[in-house]
């Protein structure tokens, strides 16, 4: 969320730790924030994100009513895209600047490397899990839905169009769209040294040319990416503006009671909206020509009502969630900031996780019981694989001169 | 003390929207018409499912003026089941529907298999469809091949719309049938743009949308089938149908507003 606002602004003197920062701090021509503690909110919003994709991901079960996508337009996806957005510029902004633009690229490179090799671990288990499914389902009933399987007569085809990422099965399209994105941020770091504000300039300029020429990235067998990064780079170019200093100059907007209200009103119209999905007994009361202007909201090209609805609620979170809330110290939200702190890992479990908590699901109909102890221990598992790779960080790696974990760490850099 | 605030307020939007959640499911089956064979409970469904705000005037007006009610099924390999063409959703409807019409109504339901064809690919034939059958009712249940393929939903929600214009403007009423719930393949195919558009589409065109999808999952989560089954028998997919056609019988009855006032006459 747009956590980057006062928070710099009004924190630095008090946590910039002088042992942290690097002493070469060059003279910016963006203004980054000082290396202090970990921002929490960060980790603990792209935690959430990540509990919610896995929860969405999941079939539908009562656990899903927690997830805020029935509850306005945007939904987790947003949240994670953003928080990529503003830590990866936070990162690698401070190391262009700090040893030069080679250097940064060359690290954001090894970064996308690491999310490309994620990407294809979790499609070799996708290709498992569907040949089970081919050779062990013949219900009558889905003959039909079963046509899905003709990809696996060419898997010679497939296999090479799965790592040139143009084949994605569902639920495995954010990796994708973070390996694009992260294969611009050179460019939009660079540009962001030299202009932030034409950098956003031009990442809306993007953003509306995909929309007025319908510009996609095409897909296999056909159709196109069901997260398309022309549209998506708005809210990750946003992310890095934040980071680079636009929070903290939004950060009089931010405070006015004026934002406020519009933001609230905006999220109660749009929790109206979604309701009227839900109980069709409400839709007569939709003006028939507002919902002809609105629909389909669309997520593939990032509709601009998601998009405002993620700032929405990204300018109530950073009004009533300040950085210094003693909350986030506490251990009941500990699981949630540890699994934001190793996004991509837990991304991946979590997708693993959705694709087995499914299997399961087939396997022995437990119904709604045996759904909603898969969600939980589903997330448990997820809490526990991020504890043991922040005991692994902390001790088994321990290398002696990193301890503390601010600069050019990959996991702050944000995974998919 | 603000973040107290934010937090009941979430809460407070949770509250709103669980009861109402659950008085949707709680909802009984349809008040069915009272001339109506009783429907087994296995095809119960909440009465929102079998409603529809658009109507169905020619069809209406055809059993009013005592005329046969000719209905066209288009569809794809999930409007049969293979070799049990008698027990699938289009015969099961035409056997209800006559039960529920007075015995001088005559119904014919034909049905045109699209197999592995777009909604693009088979709108082009429908010209020439409609010229040969003359319908009054036109299903048209379509989206699954475009899911698997994963067809632009843009470039879909053009081909439904062509495709509804041309069956209007061939004099037909339209009614349109979305997919499957097929939760085995859920982690497959993504379901959801097709669904959305199909939607849209009737909202646009102003007429009725069999939601297939949420009626087949309602039975599903409702424990009345098992639709994970991995079953190679047809008996599933026989009595899956026989509600299909049950429930389809309903919304079109209801569509057309052919309550007991109009069987009388």
């Amino acid at each position: 969320m747009t956590i980057a606002d006062q928070v710099t602004g009004s924190t630095i003197a008090g946590t910039a730790n002088p042992a942290e920062t690097k002493p070469r701090a060059a003279a910016p021509a963006i203004s980054l924030p000082a290396i202090g503690e970990r921002e929490l909110r960060l980790d603990l919003f792209r935690g959430l994100a990540l509990w919610l994709i896995f929860i969405d991901h999941l079939p539908t079960s009562l656990l899903t009513w927690f997830t805020i996508r029935n509850y306005g337009f945007s939904d987790a996806t947003e949240i994670f895209i953003f928080i990529s957005g503003y830590t990866a510029a936070f990162v690698y902004g401070r190391a262009m600047l700090e040893s030069g633009v080679v250097i940064a690229t060359a690290r954001i490179m090894r970064r996308v490397w690491q999310i490309y090799v994620a990407h294809v671990f979790l499609f070799t288990i996708f290709l498992a899990e569907i040949s089970y499914v081919a050779t062990s389902f013949e219900n009558p009933l889905y003959t039909e839905e079963m046509g899905i399987m003709d990809f696996l007569k060419q898997p010679d085809v497939t296999i090479v169009q799965a790592l040139l990422l143009r084949f994605r099965p569902v639920n495995m399209d954010v990796l994708p769209l973070y390996i694009v994105l992260m294969l611009a941020l050179p460019v939009i770091l660079w540009s962001m040294k030299w202009k932030p504000d034409v950098t956003l300039g031009l990442s809306v300029v993007l953003y509306a040319v995909t929309w007025e020429y319908d510009l996609y990235f095409s897909a296999y067998p056909n159709g196109f990416w069901a997260f398309n990064p022309l549209a998506w780079q708005l809210l990750f170019v946003f992310g890095a503006w934040c980071a680079l200093g636009g929070a903290r100059r939004m950060s009089r907007i931010l405070a006015s009671p004026v934002t406020m209200w519009i933001a609230i009103a905006y999220i109660m119209a749009a929790f109206y909206v979604t309701l009227t999905w839900y109980l069709p007994q409400l839709s007569h009361l939709m003006p028939k020509r507002l919902e002809q202007w609105m629909y389909p909201i669309d997520k593939t090209d990032l509709d601009v009502l998601r998009f405002t609805h993620f700032l929405a609620l990204a300018a109530l979170t950073v009004r009533f969630l300040p950085r210094d809330w003693p909350g986030l110290k506490s251990p009941w939200l500990r699981p949630l900031i540890l699994c934001g702190q190793h996004s991509l890992e837990i991304f991946c479990l979590g997708v693993f996780l959705a694709f087995a908590g499914h299997f399961i699901l087939a396997e022995i109909s437990g119904g709604a019981a045996m759904h909603a102890l898969i969600s939980l221990s589903g997330i448990l598992v997820m809490w526990g694989v991020a504890w043991v790779i922040s005991w692994y960080k902390r001790v088994a790696d321990k290398s002696g001169a990193k301890t503390k974990n601010a600069v050019g760490n990959a996991d702050l850099a944000g995974g998919g | 003390m603000k973040a107290k605030v934010l937090l009941s307020l979430i809460l407070l939007c949770g509250n709103l929207a669980a009861p109402s959640a659950r008085a949707d499911d709680a909802a009984p089956a349809a008040p069915a018409a009272p001339a109506a064979p009783a429907v087994p409970p296995a095809c119960e469904l909440p009465s929102y499912l079998l409603s529809s705000e658009s109507q169905l005037p020619k069809v209406a007006d055809a059993v009013k003026a005592g005329k046969p009610l000719e209905i066209l099924v288009i569809g794809s390999r999930s409007t049969t089941i293979p070799a049990s063409e008698d027990a699938s959703y289009p015969a099961r409807m035409q056997a209800i529907l006559k039960d529920k019409l007075p015995p001088s109504e005559a119904v014919h339901v034909s049905v045109e298999i699209q197999s592995k064809r777009t909604a693009e690919e088979a709108a082009t034939t429908f010209v020439k469809l409609m010229e040969a059958k003359k319908p009054t009712l036109v299903i048209w249940q379509t989206g699954t091949v475009d899911a698997i393929r994963a067809i632009d939903p843009g470039d879909f929600r053009g081909a439904v719309t062509e495709g509804v214009a041309a069956l209007q403007n061939a004099g037909a009423d339209v009614v349109l049938m979305n997919l499957q719930y097929s939760p085995r393949t859920e982690t497959m195919i993504s379901v959801p743009p097709y669904l959305d558009n199909m939607r849209v589409v009737a909202q646009e065109h102003d007429i009725p949308l069999f939601d297939r999808f949420a009626i087949m999952r309602q039975w599903n989560d409702q424990g009345q089938f098992d639709l994970f089954s991995p079953s190679r028998g047809p008996e599933l997919a026989k009595q899956v149908h026989d509600c299909l056609g049950r429930a389809l019988a309903q919304f079109v009855f209801d569509a057309a507003h052919l309550g007991p006032a109009q069987q009388q006459n």
